[in-house]
């Protein structure tokens, strides 16, 4: 029965991811973007970790791919501007990229060879992720809190700092800000 | 073939699973039918009188057998395949919230020991199809519906986890029936008035923000009909139209259930003899614990229709000024005193 989920879901999140890079229109690529991130999400349930699988599906499904979505539509880039993959130079940055790719996969594979370590039963639970956060993990934490507090901050000043001369193209047809 | 505990557990879950869909559906018709007829008397009109004789109690099954058999038109610049799924991927996402909602004391679906974090999970599911819905409808009043529905779900999700957080702190669990266990025994128990400045703030903070993550009046400017026709779903018809129709008032069932089973006491009486306790019957039991527990959630379902019919709409800078100047400091601070209070108790 699980393993019959597994290759189901397994199945569905490669096809998903294939289909990122295979389709042409972007909205649709981010859209099964998605659907690979809700096959992880049930992977994680699988592997008895619910709570993760929660929190995939709301930080990754929920808040970051309604900013894609958001960006990708916002960009109008409907059937007119597709990805052209045409000039030598894109191949080769490609090619670079997939190759690091590979190495990292390849590096994580070397792992599997032995079988893996048994999984705490309690691994996914709330309270194991909770104080796995804040007493083990708490400098890389905080660090990534205050890294994405700097980034607030600082998406805040970039946007008060107009320029006389920029001012009046924006507010355009109503008065309203 | 033999019945493996397995199997009857699956057709356990697919009965519940259905019998749930029944309930929401037939909720739906009552409350679009009590919707109308609410507004109708707050205007001085009778509103739907005429079908089915009594003060038209047959009026939306009629609507809703009619939007079955209507002409489904799909807009010919639309992106079909988008366009044909998205009602269905914000019907799932308000549905799958339903699996872990404790209509009783032993009706529920999943009592998942992060329901109230898989509940608010879901719920993204339904930004996602909106999205959708808009984007492929081809139209820039659908888009722009969609743009201002997302930006409001996302932002008013935030004081919504918060509020939510309170109650979780305060009980220490975050499985609905531990939630809802918590309170028992008469109206002083319930999180509301146990605990009375931080509970009562949390509630008035997610009743508010869950109207916006409903898109309900005054938080209905992804539908306002004055600028933008009809919203995300102004190019849908019939039956797809009907699934958003289906969505949007089970949603407003959810956020009242999940007020009611982490706020107002779920499913015990406002006093303790008016409870059925489990010794008369686990069936009489559970159906008293359904009754109180709908009942709770559609009083709260009727505020939110008395609200519609109140106050005027808002508007986007005023939504947003809302979200992120008054009820998110006040949720945070709430639940920085709420934690405060708990390491000193």
């Amino acid at each position: 029965m699980e393993l019959i989920l597994f290759l189901i879901i397994g199945l569905t999140v490669i096809g998903a991811g294939m289909m990122v890079i295979l389709t042409k229109n972007p909205v649709t690529s981010a859209l099964y973007l998605t659907l690979a991130f809700f096959g992880l999400a049930a992977l994680y349930v699988l592997l008895g970790a619910p709570f993760i699988a929660a929190l995939q599906v709301m930080v990754y499904a929920g808040a970051i791919m309604v900013l894609f979505l958001f960006i990708v539509m916002l960009l109008n880039l409907r059937d007119k501007q597709t990805w052209e993959l045409t000039t030598g130079m894109r191949r080769a940055l490609g090619l670079v990229v997939a190759a690091g790719i590979l190495l990292v996969a390849l590096a994580a594979m070397k792992g599997l060879v032995s079988p893996p370590a048994p999984l705490d039963t309690d691994m996914g639970s709330p309270a194991a992720v909770g104080l796995a956060l804040y007493r083990r993990f708490l400098l890389p934490f905080e660090v990534a809190s205050v890294l994405l507090l700097i980034a607030i901050i600082g998406v805040v000043a970039m946007l008060k700092q107009k320029s006389p001369e920029q001012a009046p193209e924006g507010g355009g047809t109503d008065g309203r800000t | 073939m033999t019945f493996t505990p397995e199997i009857i557990n699956l057709i356990i879950s697919v009965g519940f699973a259905l019998s749930v869909v029944a309930f929401v559906a037939v909720f739906v018709l009552i409350a679009i039918w009590l919707e109308r007829k609410i507004s109708a008397h707050m205007q001085d009109r009778l509103g739907p009188m005429e079908t089915g004789g009594w003060h038209g109690w047959l009026q939306t099954i009629a609507d809703a057998l009619k939007l079955l058999l209507k002409e489904d038109i799909i807009p010919q610049a639309a992106d079909r395949p988008l366009f044909k799924l998205a009602p269905f991927i914000v019907f799932t996402g308000t549905m799958a919230s339903f699996a872990v909602i404790p209509f009783g004391a032993h009706l529920i679906g999943s009592d998942l020991n992060i329901g109230v974090y898989y509940l608010v999970a879901v719920s993204s599911l339904v930004v996602i199809g909106i999205l959708m819905a808009g984007w492929s409808s081809n139209n820039k009043w659908a888009l722009y519906g969609a743009m201002r529905s997302a930006a409001q779900m996302v932002s008013y999700e935030i004081p919504i986890g918060l509020s939510l957080l309170v109650p979780i702190m305060l009980i220490g669990s975050m499985s609905m029936e531990t939630l809802t266990n918590a309170q028992a025994g008469g109206f002083w128990k319930w999180t509301l008035f146990s605990h009375p400045p931080f509970a009562i703030i949390a509630f008035i903070i997610y009743f508010w923000a869950s109207l916006a993550e409903t898109n309900r009046t005054p938080f209905d400017i992804p539908e306002a009909e004055s600028e933008l026709v009809a919203g995300y779903h102004v190019e849908y018809s019939a039956m797809r139209f009907a699934m958003f129709f289906l969505s949007e008032y089970a949603n407003m069932f959810v956020v009242s259930s999940v007020a009611t089973a982490l706020f107002l006491g779920g499913w015990y009486a406002p006093f303790r003899f008016l409870d059925v306790p489990i010794e008369v019957g686990v069936i009489w039991h559970n159906l008293a614990g359904l009754a109180w527990f709908s009942l709770k959630a559609i009083l709260l379902v009727c505020i939110q229709m008395w609200l519609r019919w109140t106050l005027p709409r808002l508007r986007v800078d005023q939504l947003m000024h809302i979200c992120w100047k008054i009820f998110l400091p006040f949720s945070f601070a709430n639940v920085l005193l709420v934690s405060l209070w708990i390491v000193l108790k």
